[in-house]
């Protein structure tokens, strides 16, 4: 569907969902995203393109990820039918691989010889590293120094892959601080490196262009939920950070108004802990940073705030500007998770089901675990399973007690 | 219209040499100090003043001076107590322009018209927002220019011939030529690839070019300024506030460590044409 109704069309010309998005950056970027944007184009004109991305994500990362019935969690929770849309089986353990794989070609069609990446969970720097390895490209991963020490296991794999692991103090030592670091390496190094997003933010055209690898995922789902129910589902849920297995999951649903879409937020402590949380647009309000503008935690100077998740992969004071636009027009409803409900989904999971999600991926499903019960048996519910937890597997054990 | 800047930037032609722009952290180390630090550039031989309004992510400087920012805000600067600085600096200086530096969002959260009239009303001169290039010109630098507030644009080394008409269209007061690509406080690599850049910005436009980012010292400022209009001077200053701390707070050291270096570089603008 392309009618001029359409919420799918976005961003215009300039780069805006709405009053969302833009290109807020240095001059001495500016140059370069323009030249960004015309290969990007060029890029998806050429079937020779389109159709290398295809065999890698058939051959290398694995698609399609299976669309999986999760039966006793769903009997468990006594409403809809839950169903996950596995992404944490893709190779490197997210669907983070989906997004480096179509970027890290155009790195190679642009000629650069360096690749730089921030990270939080690790996910991103993980896959980016892989696919740096994969086709030979020296990479920097910038990863605030709390993560480094909460994601040790993927800090562990970015380095077997040849990555180099630049650890950030600045601020709280977290994605924000990442970025700012990868921003500042990339205007110093502009002609010969690449910076290789992982989320669905930043300056157009990285909102689009992030959001059209991730859309596989929705895409997907919609055709094999198709064949398994033979219609669509009644909601699908995504955990929200920066927003791209979320903005991925959604996009091919956005036209079907008879489709509930959730994205969760990182609700840390409670969102009436101030500077305890990271849900942008639940608590914040929207302004300028990194790039875009989008729903931002700031004080009343706009000063950017810090935020708190026990996830790193959402511990981030912004998100992608296209979620800023469907929470403004309704079409998606974003709500906060603590800290403590994605613990205690995190653990359901496991123990019902015998899959352990990223913590990241536990949000989205604590509001399944909210959504489920109060709908009827004949519905359905997909939660985009977006990361595996093996890398949360001594973070959770210290807050369990299980480790000293 | 002639603004403060035009006149200044004129009034050096005349003298045959580069204007001399440096860059101070409002609010850094404290409210107080910083204010006597801005009250006493002009003395010290600044022809151009760049206040900076402090963010927590600048994204295009480097350490030094993201570390002024954080001792500003953590002394409780807002945009507010910028423009406080700026008033109060007009009751005994009318001729010397303030040009505010900053990232957006600190402006966008106080709302651009009001933020225009306040900057006005205060006797700010001129603008450089860092993260609006010509592409985002609706948001601050349209309203801007129409309210007579100068907003000048930042060319780097990536802007190339074909993009420099963009980059100029609505550029004023002057041009601040980046000289590397880079964050603040980096070192310049070349300083004739400097003075051709200079030449070739020079070629699309009338305006003053300044050239900043990388100097350092007199002898800098001496030998940039015989290709450029003005320079540029921030990060050293800044720095100078850094070392002069004692427990993080001001000394008696701190305004002379920013004015003895300001008369330094002063001197240096001077033999830039002897």
């Amino acid at each position: 569907m392309d009618g001029t109704n359409s919420l799918r069309n976005g961003p215009d010309e300039h780069g805006r969902f709405g009053i969302y998005g833009g290109r807020f950056v240095a001059e001495t970027l500016m140059p370069l995203i323009l030249d960004l944007e015309h290969e990007y184009r060029a890029a998806k004109a050429d079937p020779a393109y389109a159709a290398q991305l295809k065999d890698l994500a058939v051959h290398y990362t694995g698609r399609p990820s299976p669309l999986y019935f999760a039966e006793r969690l769903t009997q468990h929770l006594g409403g809809a039918k839950v169903w996950l849309k596995r992404e944490e089986l893709n190779h490197t353990g997210s669907h983070k691989i989906n997004n480096c794989l179509g970027q890290i070609l155009l790195a190679k069609r642009m000629g650069k010889t360096r690749v730089i990446a921030e990270t939080g969970a690790g996910q991103h720097g993980v896959a980016t590293a892989t696919v740096c390895a994969k086709f030979d490209l020296p990479c920097t991963i910038f990863m605030g120094a709390t993560d480094v020490e909460r994601q040790m296991p993927n800090v562990l794999r970015m380095k077997m892959l040849g990555a180099e692991v630049r650890p950030v103090t600045a601020g709280a030592g977290t994605l924000k601080d990442a970025m700012n670091e990868a921003l500042r390496d990339w205007v110093t190094n502009v002609e010969s490196t690449y910076y290789l997003i992982g989320t669905a933010a930043g300056p157009h055209p990285y909102p689009e262009m992030v959001r059209d690898f991730q859309s596989v995922i929705g895409t997907e789902l919609k055709e094999q939920f198709r064949e398994a129910e033979g219609r669509l589902p009644d909601a699908v849920v995504a955990c929200v950070g920066g927003g791209s297995n979320a903005i991925g999951t959604f996009h091919a649903f956005l036209d079907d108004p008879d489709v509930a879409i959730y994205g969760a937020e990182a609700g840390g402590h409670g969102i009436e802990v101030e500077n305890g949380h990271a849900a942008s647009m639940t608590g914040g309000r929207p302004g300028v940073l990194h790039g875009n503008r989008t729903y931002l935690l700031q004080d009343a100077d706009g000063q950017i705030l810090e935020g708190h998740s026990i996830s790193a992969g959402l511990d981030y004071p912004g998100v992608g500007p296209e979620h800023s636009y469907l929470h403004d027009t309704k079409r998606v409803t974003y709500v906060p998770i603590t800290d403590n409900e994605a613990l205690e989904a995190f653990q359901l999971l496991t123990r019902m089901e015998g899959i352990i999600p990223a913590l990241e991926s536990a949000h989205g499903l604590a509001q399944v675990i909210k959504l489920a019960p109060t709908m009827d048996k004949d519905q359905s519910v997909v939660l985009c399973l977006s990361g595996r937890g093996d890398k949360d597997v001594e973070s959770v054990g210290k807050y369990l007690g299980l480790l000293k | 219209m002639t603004t403060r800047i035009d006149a200044r930037f004129a009034q050096c032609k005349a003298e045959n040499r580069p204007a001399l722009v440096t860059y101070v952290m409002s609010g850094d180390p404290d409210l107080a100090t910083s204010q006597a630090i801005l009250n006493a550039l002009p003395q010290a031989g600044a022809d151009v003043i760049e206040l900076g309004l402090p963010f927590s992510d600048p994204m295009a400087d480097g350490l030094v001076i993201q570390q002024g920012a954080q001792r500003a805000l953590a002394a409780g600067q807002t945009l507010l107590g910028v423009l406080g600085m700026v008033e109060e600096f007009r009751r005994k200086d009318d001729t010397t322009p303030i040009v505010m530096m900053g990232y957006y969002n600190p402006i966008y959260s106080f709302g651009v018209e009001r933020f225009i009239a306040a900057a006005k009303q205060a006797g700010v001169d001129g603008l450089i927002v860092v993260d609006l290039p010509a592409e985002e010109d609706d948001e601050l630098c349209i309203p801007a220019l129409a309210a007579g507030l100068n907003f000048i644009r930042l060319t780097t080394p990536t802007t190339d011939d074909r993009r420099l008409p963009t980059v100029l269209k609505n550029t004023s007061g002057f041009v601040y030529y980046v000289s590397m690509t880079g964050i603040t406080g980096a070192a310049i690599k070349s300083r004739a690839a400097v003075g051709e850049a200079v030449q070739r910005i020079k070629s699309h436009t009338d305006l003053p070019v300044a050239v900043g980012f990388g100097i350092k010292t007199a002898e800098d400022a001496q030998e940039i300024g015989k290709h450029s209009d003005g320079v540029v001077v921030g990060t050293v200053l800044v720095d100078a506030v850094a070392r002069s701390l004692a427990d993080g707070k001001a000394t008696d050291k701190t305004v002379a460590a920013v004015r003895d270096i300001v008369a330094d570089l002063a001197a240096g603008v001077r033999r830039a044409r002897g």
